[in-house]
């Protein structure tokens, strides 16, 4: 039976639980090692030309490591600074436009970071 | 500030809270507030890391520039801010792992969690580049 009580009960007033709070711990305990990771790729990379560079992105394990780490980071910073534009931006029609702004920034960022690798990797 | 309101309703006279600028700051507090700032940072610099790939990918000429750039005083400079926000965020959000476990919540322990993660942030920071000028 679907009462009005059952069908709201631990959903909160956006509707989907703590779905963007386990989201946000996800991607954030991921992002630890893969932050560490992607630091050493760039040490590693300091003063490499282009070829080394891309043969290095071309080994899979590196490139495995740094497209999870731009999807992984896209997600986390998306689910991030919906929060802060929750807490600061009050005017609908503005809180609207920031909150799609943010999604459009994040995609398009985590596309041109995948696409980036995967050229690199597949020997582009 | 606090506007009088017109409707009379005593809807101005309502307590608020005090507000961040009646607090003494302490540890805690400036490090949740670097935290989201850290976090803000790391999302548009997001664009120099998207930025350094996507020229990589684009051809030799466009990653030298890309290397130039980056490699230029101002680019080592915006890439060591860089380096500490990601630092200091990482170990916040670890922070943030330990308390979602329910320990170290109580006061002293907090403040000594939020220096050590400070100093933390700032012994990783130096210890990455001097790793990366050794390794250049
Ligand atoms: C290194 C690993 C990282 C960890 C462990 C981590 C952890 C966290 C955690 C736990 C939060 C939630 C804080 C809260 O609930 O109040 C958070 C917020 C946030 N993170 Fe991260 N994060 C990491 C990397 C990143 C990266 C790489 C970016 C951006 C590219 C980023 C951007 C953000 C933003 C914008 C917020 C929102 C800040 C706020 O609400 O005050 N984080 N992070």
């Amino acid at each position: 039976m679907r009462t009005p009580l059952s069908r709201v009960r631990g959903l909160g007033s956006a509707h989907e639980g703590t779905g963007h709070f386990w989201k946000q711990r996800l991607t954030a305990v991921a992002n630890v090692p893969l932050v560490l990771g992607f630091v050493w790729f760039v040490i590693c990379a300091l003063g490499s030309t282009r070829a080394e560079f891309a043969a290095s992105a071309g080994n899979p394990f590196v490139a495995a490591l740094l497209i999870l780490f731009i999807v992984s980071g896209v997600v986390h910073m998306k689910l991030g600074m919906q929060v802060i534009i929750e807490d600061y931006v009050h005017g609908e029609g503005a809180k609207l436009a920031a909150l799609m702004g943010n999604i459009f920034f994040c995609a398009a960022a985590g596309l041109v970071g995948v696409l980036a690798v995967l050229k690199l990797a597949f020997g582009g | 500030m606090a506007e009088i309101s017109e409707a009379g309703n005593g809807a101005d006279k309502r307590p608020l809270s005090p507000h961040l600028q009646i607090y003494k700051p302490t540890i805690t507090m400036t490090m949740s507030i670097v935290h989201r700032i850290t976090g803000a940072g790391l999302y548009f610099g997001t664009l120099i890391l998207i930025w350094w790939l996507a020229s990589a990918a684009s051809g030799p000429e466009a990653f030298d520039f890309a290397q130039d750039v980056l490699g230029s005083i101002i680019g080592r400079l915006v890439l060591f801010g860089y380096t500490w926000a990601l630092f200091h965020h990482m170990l916040g959000g670890i922070r943030h792992f330990i308390w979602d476990s329910g320990a170290m919540l109580d006061k002293h322990t907090a403040s000594k969690v939020a220096w050590a993660s400070l100093a933390g942030s700032v012994v990783l920071t130096l210890l990455t580049w001097i790793v990366g000028y050794a390794a250049m």
